[in-house]
């Protein structure tokens, strides 16, 4: 069953829930619709399954619609989002024909009648030519457009300029645009399976599920199989801090169906990891929600060591738990982790590696910053922080 | 102790929507030529603002222009010598944005190079849309006040303590104000003046202002603090 505003009361900052009463009241009745294209899997799906009950708790009326498009289409997505992450893709004239046909299509079914209309990422951002101009648009990037490929930006920016507004998750994320610009952090939902409390023997049982003996400190790397995150890097560390503390490494991620590169990654990673019993490389079915959880919990160090990140939101979770984290200077995980107060961000295997030794021999600086780190994701990157950046968008834009 | 206010308090807390102005710095030289273009809400935002920003944990400086300058482009002596600039010594916002350029001027005055971002971030200037929201929590009494600021969200502190200032409560603030005039203690009202407001977070703040509180409602309680 999913928790209900009343339910955050134990988990958010006080006073939190009661201002998220007050904050409503200047949008009370408003009508707000979220747009997107798909509605299972990935960040967005996940965060908006949570945050539309939660603002129509909160007297908006909040909808969410998905646009349909063939595989043609998703292809030609999964092509934008590439290039606009920088990465070089062929698009061919009828890949952008495709692209519009199917928005045009879409704007064909959908009701705009809403007083916001939050359009999610590049798939249906070009609705706003076909839909009407009543309420207010904006364009909400959940991507890092920073070094886009230009072809593919200049074309997705037509549309872009014509929305009221555009929300990015980091400044070092957007482009110059004639429209105003706002940043809003992802959030994690503390009561989640993801995130909610577990007990010591709900932990040990997962453990032992997952084959993984609880005698020695434990480093945790939560993430996908992709060279941005660095999984050779973190087992070099690992292999530094072993010369002086026992410890294990676990590397648990997924292989995403459209990342062939993340097959070749695992390959590597299983390889450099050879037959040492003490590294757990753990491949992980989508919605190991629980999994993750126990896994973080039961870490000593949780390390996110990217080169290049989005926001890094597994950094907030594990912050979350109660752990110290150690991360690449990348992304989203230099505003997650405040630098020796909540964790530390390094820019090479060996920062790495003296940060772990550091946290390894100094157990009680890692539980201070552990309950700090703790106490900084509760006030900054919170469902319930989210919440609120959505109802002061929705009343700052009905004032202009 | 069990004095009545005529006028009660009445805590409001606010929100803020994060705008990006699209003006960045990348090095000492572009930061001190973009302070003189920006909107002056944007020197608010980075100097003003932070505090909002910092509930539980403070920065290692108590503005972004000294942090950036500190932690991004490495340049200690020019984040000490902006971390120490008190906004509220100040009576205007333009008067707060000239000492932040003459003392980066000053400062590249004294150097043969510009200082740059290296393996840093560059610092992008934003800007706040603010929403005040009345939490609808009032108090008439010293009791009723120390029980709102113990459980009020942490932006109303924000909001009572350092916004007022430039709203025109002076360098007082919105506590010290009414619980001078309305309370009438102006005892208790100096030494919620006394609290330096720059080596606090939101919550810490919280917890200093209930504690001062405390050592008046609770008979032989001492302030272990030395800011009073």
């Amino acid at each position: 069953m999913l928790a209900r505003l009343e339910d955050y009361r134990e988990v958010a900052p006080p006073g939190t829930v009661d201002l998220l009463y007050r904050l409503s009241e200047k949008v009370k009745g408003r009508s707000l619709l979220n747009i997107n294209s798909t509605r299972f899997g990935g960040g967005v799906a996940e965060i908006l399954t949570r945050l539309v009950p939660l603002l129509n708790e909160l007297g908006v009326k909040a909808t969410w619609e998905v646009i349909q498009g063939s595989d043609e289409f998703f292809a030609v997505t999964k092509s934008f989002h590439n290039a606009l992450q920088g990465r070089e893709q062929e698009i061919s004239e009828r890949m952008y024909q495709a692209y519009v046909e199917v928005n045009r299509e879409n704007a064909k079914h959908l009701l705009f009648e809403a007083d916001m209309i939050l359009v999610h990422d590049p798939q249906p951002a070009a609705l706003i030519e076909y839909g009407p101009r009543v309420g207010k648009w904006v364009w909400r990037c959940h991507l890092d457009i920073s070094q886009p490929m230009r072809r593919v930006w200049r074309f997705l920016r037509n549309y872009v300029v014509k929305y009221d507004a555009a929300i990015f998750s980091l400044p070092t994320f957007a482009q110059k645009l004639p429209i105003p610009q706002f940043v809003m952090y992802p959030s994690i939902d503390p009561l989640s399976d993801k995130n909610r409390e577990l007990g010591r023997r709900e932990v040990n049982k997962i453990l032992d599920r997952l084959g993984i003996p609880r005698d020695k400190p434990t480093l945790l790397q939560v993430s996908r199989f992709d060279q941005f995150k660095d999984p050779v890097g973190v087992i070099k560390a690992y292999r530094i801090v072993k010369k002086h503390n026992d410890c294990r490494l676990i590397l648990a991620g997924g292989l995403a169906d459209d990342d062939p590169e993340g097959k070749a990654v695992l390959d590597e990673v299983k390889e450099s990891a050879g037959q040492d019993p003490d590294i757990h490389v753990l491949e992980l079915p989508p919605n190991s929600n629980i999994e993750i959880n126990a896994l973080q919990r039961a870490a000593t160090i949780v390390i996110q060591k990217s080169t290049k990140e989005g926001f890094g939101l597994t950094v907030s979770e594990a912050m979350w738990k109660g752990k110290p984290v150690i991360g690449g200077d990348a992304g989203g995980i230099t505003v997650q982790i405040l630098y020796y107060l909540t964790g530390y961000t390094v820019s090479s295997v060996e920062g790495a590696a003296f940060r772990i030794r550091y946290l390894l021999n100094n157990p009680q600086v890692a539980r201070k910053m552990g309950a700090d780190a703790k106490e900084h994701v509760r006030r900054n990157f919170l469902i319930t922080r989210h919440l609120t950046d959505y109802l002061t968008l929705m009343s700052v834009l009905a004032e202009r | 102790m069990h004095r009545v206010a005529k006028t009660p308090f009445e805590f409001v807390g606010c929100t803020e929507l994060r705008e990006i102005l699209g003006s960045k710095a990348e090095d000492e030289l572009q930061l001190m030529d973009l302070l003189e273009e920006v909107p002056i809400e944007s020197i608010y935002h980075h100097t003003h603002q932070y505090f909002l920003r910092h509930q539980y944990l403070m920065g290692p400086y108590p503005n972004d222009f000294a942090t950036w300058a500190a932690t991004q482009v490495r340049d200690r002596v020019l984040g000490e010598r902006l971390g120490v600039i008190d906004p509220y010594d100040f009576d205007t916002l333009e008067d707060l944005r000239e000492a932040l350029i003459a003392v980066i001027d000053d400062h590249l005055s004294r150097l043969l190079g510009v200082p740059r971002v290296e393996d840093g971030k560059p610092f992008y200037f934003m800007q706040s849309r603010r929403v005040e929201v009345p939490t609808g929590m009032v108090a008439r009494t010293l009791q009723e006040f120390r029980d709102g600021l113990a459980k009020v969200d942490a932006s109303a502190i924000y909001y009572h303590f350092y916004a007022a200032r430039v709203r025109g409560n002076g360098r007082a603030g919105d506590f010290v104000v009414w619980v001078d005039r309305e309370l009438q203690m102006p005892e208790l009202a100096q030494q919620l003046r006394t609290i330096d407001p720059y080596t606090f977070s939101l919550e810490q703040l919280r917890d200093r202002l209930v504690e001062i509180c405390d050592t008046v409602l609770i008979p032989g309680r001492q302030s272990d603090a030395g800011s009073s």
